[in-house]
Formats: structure tokens, sequence, C-alpha cells
């Protein structure tokens, strides 16, 4: 390796750590420490839309800021989180929330993988005692046969 | 012999899974969250104007013709690229366009619509950003179809460009019945 490609990677390396340690950095005044946890807690699951594979508590963006300075007021207002959630949604679509709420139009996204295993655990069944059988015939036949 | 298609059958359903989630993906912008509130009313807003602090307009001023509203800002270099196409193909459709200057002082805002033209009949101001969270704005430009009961109809999000001007915001134009 040469002395310029550890310096970049040396970089990267800080720059990784450097972001990793970087979240809620906005100086918010919270009551007390279970409200920051909670804080912490609602803005991870919450989706930021300008960069949509970051959440809430992670991301620097300026909508992120402004969205967790509205998450942050109606925390103060005594407001449940899920009122948040609520208030996000029907401005920001169930797209804003990380998991998707169970509803007719998410069925197929939950329910999907357990109805596949299902098929494939009912196929591997019918295809374990279709051959079962065949085995006990072939026994069967090759018992009566006169050596 | 059916034993012997079977996974055949399975590779080739799922071969079919992924050209069609290929196929989705190229023609569906993965940015583009639909907004929940189209066939909704505008959210209730009370916003200064850009040029004069002092006077504040809000939903219900707007009400009696449809409009669209733009959401841009200063900052935002996509809403650069887009201003043209506001003066050549959106004035010409003579539907009102309200500008609504989004996460911006003030004076950036007015000096950018000095520098590259004011195509808006009014422009808002939103310095903090609160009502762009309440239209569900996520990034400018952004634009509204709103129509006379202040109703949202149709919303674009990013640039207007000639191609979507014709297959998506004409359409839901001349469903108000209004102009062309």
């Amino acid at each position: 390796m040469t002395r310029a490609r550890l310096l970049a990677f040396c970089a990267a390396l800080f720059c990784a750590l450097a972001a990793s340690h970087a979240f809620a950095i906005d100086p918010l005044e919270f009551k007390d420490r279970a409200q920051e946890v909670r804080f912490q807690n609602l803005t991870k699951q919450l989706r930021c839309l300008v960069c949509q594979n970051q959440d809430l508590a992670d991301s620097d963006a300026d909508l992120a800021r402004d969205l967790r300075r509205q998450v942050f007021d109606m925390m103060q207002a005594g407001e449940t989180d899920a009122e948040i959630k609520q208030y996000l949604v029907a401005r920001y679509n169930d797209f804003v929330l990380y998991d998707p709420p169970l509803k007719p139009g998410t069925w197929l996204l939950w329910f999907a993988p357990f109805a596949l295993l299902g098929a494939g655990a009912l196929a591997l069944g019918v295809i374990l005692r279709r051959r079962t059988r065949t085995a006990a015939v072939v026994a069967e036949t090759d018992s009566g046969e006169d050596w | 012999m059916i034993g012997r298609l079977l996974p055949l059958a399975v590779f080739a359903a799922l071969v079919g899974l992924l050209l069609f989630g290929i196929q989705w993906n190229l023609h569906h912008e993965m940015t583009d969250v639909p907004s929940p509130l189209i066939d909704k009313p505008v959210p209730d807003f009370s916003l200064p104007l850009l040029n004069d602090p002092t006077k504040l307009v809000t939903r219900k001023d707007l009400l009696g013709k449809p409009y669209l509203l733009n959401v841009f800002g200063s900052w935002c270099p996509t809403c650069q690229e887009e201003h043209p196409i506001l003066s050549s193909q959106i004035k010409p459709l003579g539907l009102r366009l309200i500008g609504l200057d989004w996460r911006d002082p003030p004076e950036a805002g007015q000096q950018w619509l000095r520098q590259f033209g004011n195509p808006y009949e009014t422009v808002l101001n939103d310095a903090s950003g609160s009502a762009g969270v309440d239209f569900g704005v996520y990034g400018a430009p952004e634009t509204f179809l709103v129509d006379a009961k202040g109703i949202i109809r149709y919303k674009r999000t990013g640039m207007l460009t000639h191609e979507n001007i014709q297959t998506e915001l004409l359409p839901a134009i001349r469903k108000l019945g209004a102009a062309p």
C-alpha cells in the first residue's frame, strides 16, 4: 500500500467514525434524560425523506433538522409518540416510518414471506410423502421377488 | 414429468419477479414519495408576502380560482434550473402561479427573483420551513395544483419538465375543468 493510499484509507476510516458519533447535534434542551432517550428512540424509527436510507436521528439534512425540531416541540407540548407519528404520516405518508404499519395495503408485504414459507413446507411434505410411498412400493415388489 | 418441470417453473417465476422489479425501478422514481395530501384540502397557513412581511396571506385568501403553488428556495440549484420553465411553459397556461420561498431568508429570495426574474403572481415566504412541513415538502422544487375549493389535486416533487407538464400536469388541469 502506498503512502497516499494509506492516508486516504485513514481519512475514510476517520470520516466513518466521526459520522457514527455525529448524530443529534442540534442544541435541544431536554427536560430530563428519559425524554432524551425517548427522542432518540422515536427519531430512529422515522425516515429522513431527503436521504432516504438514513433515519431522522442520523441525518444531517436541513429537512431532518426541521423535522427533529418538530418532533421535539411536539414532545414538549406533551404529545405521545403515536400522535407525533400520526402527524408526520399525514404529511409524508407511511414512507416516513421505517416499520410499515399493518393494513390491507401492506398485507402482501407482511404475510407473503410466511405464505411462501408455508407453500414451501407443503411442497416439501407432498414430495417426501410421495417418495416414501414409492420407496415402500419398491420395497414390497423387492421382497416379493424371488432370487 | 411434472416433478421435473416444477423447479423450472419456480425459477421462471422468480426471473419474472426480478425483471418486473427492474422494470418498475426504471419507470418509477424511488425518491418520489406519493403525497397523502392529494384530494385533501391545503393545510392551514398564514405566511408573509416575500416583498412585504407586514402582509399575511392565508389559505382562505387563495380560494375561488385554481392555482399552482411552486415551492422554491434561492439555495436550491434545481429550482434555478426549473425557473425558466415556469416563465415559458407554466405562465402561458393562465393559471395563477403562487411561489413559496421555502427555508430562505426573505432578502435571499428577493435577490434571487431580481436576478432571475419573477414569474409568480404572489410570492410567500416560509423562512422557518414550518409551512413546508405542513405541506409535506421534502425537497424543492415541488409544485402543487390546487383547485378553486382549495383541494390539492396534483403534486410534483422535483423539477417541472416539458415531459411531465404534458403527461401529468396538463391532464390534471383539464380534470379541473379550467384553462386549456
